[in-house]
């Protein structure tokens, strides 16, 4: 493992061209450019204020003003874009550079961690979006704001070992790309994106407890709302042991991933 | 630095046979049969125990048909795929010109997939610098390069991907046909490339169908057939047994085709024509010992024999004979009124035989046209486009005819034939 690290230190550079390849490429040929990664962000914000501010306008306890609404489901939906994003596109992205695993000795665990850091670089720009739709909807912020990148490295983890996973598998098992897409809608759902946590039938209902506990998501999402919409500390504990899962899931991943490389040039 | 070393080296592909098994993936699981389902019982040996040695600054050529293992084994030694079985010690960077071009984003610049390519090739960004301006340079792409590489031509993108891959400067090239597909101008430029590396010392193996540059620059070439090296050796004298086999391979077809043409002919108006009143039947080529063949080296003695039949008296009639290559270039034409003869008389059966001591051709497929007719051109009996023969040389001479030539060189030029 340690080995693979310092192979992986080695490949920055390379890492690092595939990223910026990706990000260059994205939005290349329009008019905007690179502008677009703003521009993204502040339409899909523009669009939950007047749904949930003007429309809807939800009411949850801890929410005095139902126009805030759209800004607590902001900070929950941009983490989950980048968690999303880096599952679907990894399911896909060995298959998609085929030519590279085929044709070229190419440290193919450079793919799946292209995948996970384009769709972070994507989640960091929109942060300032997040913190300008707080102060133009006159929800304060507080200084627990500075703890982003604790909240990114539990989730960076996390994302990154399923992705070795979900990478290696697909490429025997295409039917997961199927299966993913159904899967992560679901996902989105058990996940409090569009609720708080303590959304009442929620805790009212034991099982439903459980099973949002259980989902590492949750406490991953709910540790950006706690940064920026309730302005405190996250809940450590809960953190620190989604922490330890996704390690877990990073090693093992990345096991699997090891031990089938040599099978992706002749399968993909 | 640069050497390599190969020993008994297998390559098993699976056929996953197994793999409509387990239905789901979950069964997959709960059976635990995941790996198990992976590991296959059928296996197709692409190479079975090939072992040999490159020694630093040498030149080995791997020729072959296709499907004979040679790319496999490229792809081995360029760290790609691992072997089942054996193993590889090389000794110095590798750089595999297997594709080129690897990673390109169409939608961005050449300029920047310069950057992309050379890093996954392996240079750092500061080496990409400092060799971008020969890089460009060598791609013949100046006034090009900050345009998107989906805008290049086909030859435009290997260029550029050549350029890129030659200018990482290896210990070891390997080179896999990649010239194949590159323009007229700029492959002797490759070519040159190559043989600069030659000078400087590297390594090189070359895995190609081109048997004259094969010759050209080799110090040894192998032969795979099968997964197994078949022949290995001087270049000439393996070269010349792998043409001599591929003849023989190509006979046996040309043959079997040969016999289907004339029934063809009289169904085809555009093949054979005429008023049949004289009619070639019975078209063959044979070689000096009388054995029927289609395949021809350029300096071999051969004969085209044909049937014909009269079926009532004439006075006036020309045998006519012409050659074109498969572009449709007349590359020879002539009859018997052209050559002097005078016809008197021909009535019922008879034969014709041409003898050519050698085509002097240039490799290629040719087509055999053969007509009778009067000398005003009307027409007995026209074949035309349905006889094919092949024309198979080692030199590499371009045009249509080889014509006859000795160099002759004064002292003072030290010029010398290769062996």
């Amino acid at each position: 493992m340690l080995e693979s690290i310092k192979e992986l230190y080695r490949y920055r550079q390379l890492l690092f061209v595939m990223v910026s390849r990706e990000l260059k490429a994205k939005y290349r040929g329009t008019v905007l450019g690179f502008f677009w990664s703003f521009m993204n962000p502040i339409l899909l914000v523009t669009v939950y204020s007047i749904v949930f501010g003007l429309i809807f306008q939800p009411k949850y306890a801890e929410m005095e003003k139902s126009i805030y609404y759209s800004v607590f489901f902001f900070t929950g939906i941009l983490p989950w874009t980048w968690f999303s994003s880096s599952i679907l596109e990894s399911a896909n992205v060995l298959i998609a550079h085929g030519s590279l695993i085929k044709k070229i000795n190419f440290p193919v665990e450079i793919l799946p961690m292209m995948v996970v850091i384009t769709n972070m670089v994507h989640f960091i720009l929109g942060v300032p979006v997040l913190i300008l739709a707080f102060l133009i909807l006159g929800k304060s912020l507080s200084w627990w704001v500075f703890f982003l990148p604790v909240a990114m490295f539990v989730q960076f983890v996390f994302t990154m070992g399923l992705g070795f996973f979900i990478s290696a598998l697909t490429v025997h098992f295409r039917d997961i790309k199927d299966i993913l897409v159904n899967l992560i809608t679901l996902w989105f759902f058990v996940t409090p994106i569009i609720y708080p946590f303590s959304f009442e039938p929620i805790q009212n209902s034991k099982f439903l407890k459980l099973f949002l506990s259980l989902n590492p998501m949750t406490h991953i999402v709910e540790s950006y709302q706690y940064l920026f919409f309730y302005g405190s500390l996250p809940h450590y504990k809960k953190l620190f042991v989604t922490l330890i899962v996704g390690l877990i899931l990073f090693y093992f991943g990345y096991k699997l991933f090891d031990k089938l490389r040599d099978t992706f040039v002749e399968e993909v | 630095m640069g050497s390599i070393i190969v020993k008994d080296l297998h390559k098993f592909y699976k056929k996953f046979a197994n793999k409509h098994k387990f239905l789901t993936l979950k069964s997959a699981f709960l059976s635990k049969t995941l790996f198990s389902d992976l590991q296959s019982d059928e296996v197709f040996a692409a190479l079975r125990g090939v072992s040999f040695e490159v020694k630093k600054g040498k030149t080995l050529s791997i020729i072959g048909e296709n499907g004979s293992g040679k790319s496999t084994l490229l792809k081995i030694l360029a760290g790609i795929s691992k072997p089942s079985k054996g193993e590889v010690i090389t000794e110095g960077r590798i750089s595999a010109l297997i594709e080129l071009g690897a990673g390109f984003h169409p939608e961005i610049s050449g300029r920047e997939n310069i950057f992309i390519n050379g890093s996954i090739l392996g240079l750092s960004k500061k080496k990409i610098e400092e060799k971008l301006d020969d890089i460009i340079k060598f791609a013949e792409l100046e006034d090009f390069i900050d345009n998107p590489v989906k805008t290049y031509s086909s030859g435009m993108y290997m260029r550029l991907g050549f350029s890129i891959a030659i200018n990482v400067n290896p210990d070891i090239l390997l080179i896999d046909e990649v010239l194949a597909v590159g323009d007229a101008s700029f492959v002797p430029k490759c070519l040159d490339k190559i043989n600069e590396f030659k000078r400087k010392g590297k390594t090189i193996i070359f895995v190609s169908h081109d048997l004259g540059t094969v010759e050209r620059i080799s110090d040894k070439v192998i032969w795979i057939k099968d997964g197994k090296i078949f022949k290995q050796g001087y270049p000439k004298r393996i070269t010349d047994a792998y043409l001599e086999y591929i003849g023989k391979k190509d006979e046996v077809k040309a043959s079997a085709d040969h016999q289907n043409k004339e029934a063809e002919g009289s169904l085809d108006k555009e093949k054979r024509w005429g008023s049949r009143e004289v009619e070639i039947t019975n078209v063959k080529m044979r070689d000096v010992k009388g054995n029927e063949k289609y395949v021809f080296s350029y300096d071999e003695p051969l004969s085209i024999e044909f049937d014909v039949n009269a079926k009532k008296r004439e006075k006036d009639f020309v045998f006519g004979l012409g050659i074109m290559n498969y572009e449709g270039v007349n590359c020879y034409g002539s009859n018997t009124h052209i050559e002097n003869f005078k016809s008197t008389e021909i009535s019922g059966k008879g034969k014709v035989r041409v003898n050519i001591p050698s085509l002097n051709l240039v490799n290629g497929t040719y087509f055999l046209n053969l007509a009778v007719h009067k000398r005003d051109g009307f027409p007995f009996d026209y074949h035309h486009f349905l006889y094919t023969f092949k024309v198979i040389s080692r030199h590499r001479d371009i045009g249509i005819v080889r014509v006859s030539h000795e160099w002759d060189f004064s002292d003072n030029i030290k010029i010398k034939l290769k062996k």
